[in-house]
């Protein structure tokens, strides 16, 4: 058993008076890939943006119970969100690169953190993006514009981008759902790599791509979590009718 | 009559209404360029006014023109965009942005003889600052600061709430994503927003006639020390702009060539407001390309 880097208490979310998240009890283990799943509404998106406190951009959210990332309460009167974001990363739904070069985003949050040392940088740069097997195919046009790129090179880009601040965590929030299908397999080969090294949790309305790389996979539903287990038992024998309801798709 | 001859009607309306407009801008830039364009020369563009005889100039309005408007956007591009960035990146809505964001509504629907003459009485009279170049360019900056602001946020609202997300989700903090992140990708659009009210700020008549006065008194252009009454730049010398020019020639010019200086120098407006145009959605492009890839 390996340590839990990441806890959920009872953690109710709401926007205004509706109540979105209903007492989300769930803990990560370090390294691996987690996979949210749950039909549209779920909950599950709203979940993941609870981790790094994405959701404070948005007004009226009140949230209650603790999250706590190596035993810290990410919700307490004195937590630094810049902080918490630099150690649990995150990547979008839509690829969004800045309008910068491929060079420029990738070291965007260290060089803005005070590096200045170019050869760290350039190392740095190229680290994250063979780390997010995207190297090869950019690596002589370092400095041209990202917003040229492909969208599945983007996501990919941004992947790099987020790898570069080295956070423990990375949450993705439906990263592939906005590309073609040979990107998305790419991005998943990434996501392969990098479940030694990082926690990393992902949302996905792809249920096959749940049971392709994730680790463990929870399920959520109307802003519940129903169960999680190891990926190969929510598929194959789950606990609950309602999962297995939708994994068969009867729902959803 | 069917649908396809309504749509067939429809379009040739509009296409009517379009040509119109297109007709009348054309007409008048046509007769102002052809009137004026003749009275343009290089003594025309550098010589001082004169006030009885032939043969005058406009350098000095002209200077006064460029001066009064650097001086007004200087100050108020630094309050716009503290404004706007407050305003559209930080500000929640609720009633005081409401009505903040009414204010600057009824602001910029103003009339600028109104600006005017607040600025008379504020700035000139108040607060003892005279005719000046400084009252003006205040009273320019209370014309210019609710367009500037809402054009500042209208850019900052272009981009895409991903960016600021993709930038706090890197451990940029909330300012050092406006700033390394949003404006620099805002910085085309807003130059373009500068430059366009800059012109309008440029053709600005009404609320300098009170405030920088009607007087422009002849400058040394060897003196650049601001504390000499005679230097260009002492801002608080009393300052006829172009625009200001052309309006008193008009109401109560006794020079004789005053109706060719008149159209001289409404050419000369319109050419400055014309490159202010072009300059803009140069700059713009060419800032974009280079900000956004190195």
């Amino acid at each position: 058993m390996s340590e839990e880097i990441l806890t959920t208490q009872d953690l109710h979310l709401y926007y205004g008076e509706k109540e979105a998240l209903k007492g989300i009890n769930l803990n990560f283990d370090a390294k691996g890939i987690t996979a949210l799943i749950g039909p549209s509404g779920c909950g599950k998106s709203t979940y993941l943006r609870t981790l790094n406190r994405m959701n404070d951009l948005i007004p009226n959210v009140t949230i209650t119970g603790t999250i706590k990332f190596k035993g810290e309460n990410l919700y307490a009167p004195n937590a630094d969100t810049v902080e918490i974001r630099k150690e649990i990363g995150m990547v979008f739904q839509q690829p969004n690169p800045f309008p910068f070069s491929i060079y420029d985003n990738v070291i965007y949050g260290l060089r803005i953190a005070g590096e200045k040392d170019k050869e760290k940088l350039d190392a740095v740069v190229e680290k994250s993006l063979r780390q997010a097997a995207v190297w090869d195919e950019v690596k002589d046009h370092l400095h041209e514009s990202a917003l040229a790129l492909s969208g599945g090179q983007q996501q990919r880009v941004c992947i790099a981008r987020v790898l570069a601040v080295s956070p423990e965590i990375i949450l993705l929030d439906e990263p592939t759902s906005a590309l073609d299908p040979v990107s998305s397999s790419q991005i998943e080969a990434t996501l392969l790599n990098l479940r030694h090294d990082y926690t990393i949790i992902i949302v996905t309305h792809n249920l096959q791509q749940a049971s392709r790389i994730a680790d463990r996979t929870a399920f959520f539903m109307n802003g519940e979590l129903v169960e999680v287990d190891q990926t190969k038992n929510i598929f194959m024998n789950p606990a609950k009718k309602q999962t297995e309801d939708y994994i068969s798709g009867r729902f959803g | 009559m069917n649908s396809k001859k309504q749509n067939k009607i429809a379009i040739g309306a509009l296409y009517g209404i379009a040509g119109l407009v297109v007709l009348i801008l054309l007409a008048l830039l046509g007769y102002i360029l052809a009137s004026g364009l003749p009275q343009l020369s290089w003594h025309f563009l550098t010589a001082p006014a004169k006030a009885f005889l032939k043969g005058g100039g406009v350098g000095v309005q002209l200077f006064n023109s460029f001066y009064l408007l650097i001086l007004a956007m200087a100050i108020s591009f630094p309050i716009a965009l503290g404004a706007a960035i407050y305003l559209y990146e930080y500000a929640r809505d609720n009633w005081v942005t409401t009505t903040i964001r009414t204010a600057i509504e009824i602001l910029s629907s103003l009339p600028s003889v109104v600006v005017g003459l607040f600025g008379f009485l504020f700035f000139v009279v108040k607060l003892r600052l005279g005719f000046s170049i400084l009252s003006g360019a205040f009273a320019l900056t209370f014309f210019n600061l609710p367009l500037l602001t809402r054009s500042i946020e209208d850019s900052l609202r272009t981009i895409d709430l991903e960016q600021r997300e993709g930038g706090l989700a890197l451990g940029l903090s909330r300012w050092e994503t406006i700033t390394r992140v949003i404006l620099p990708a805002t910085v085309p659009s807003i130059l373009t927003g500068v430059i366009l009210s800059a012109g309008r700020v440029f053709g600005e008549a009404a609320a300098l006639i009170y405030t920088a006065g009607q007087s422009a008194p002849a400058l040394n252009f060897a003196d650049w020390n601001p504390f000499n009454i005679s230097s260009p730049l002492n801002p608080m010398r009393p300052a006829e702009t172009l625009a200001v020019h052309i309006w008193k020639i008009n109401s109560e010019g006794i020079m004789p060539d005053a109706k060719a200086i008149s159209s001289g120098s409404s050419a000369v407006l319109i050419i400055a407001i014309l490159l202010f145009n072009f300059a803009a959605r140069y700059v713009g492009k060419r800032l974009y390309k280079r900000l956004t890839s190195a």
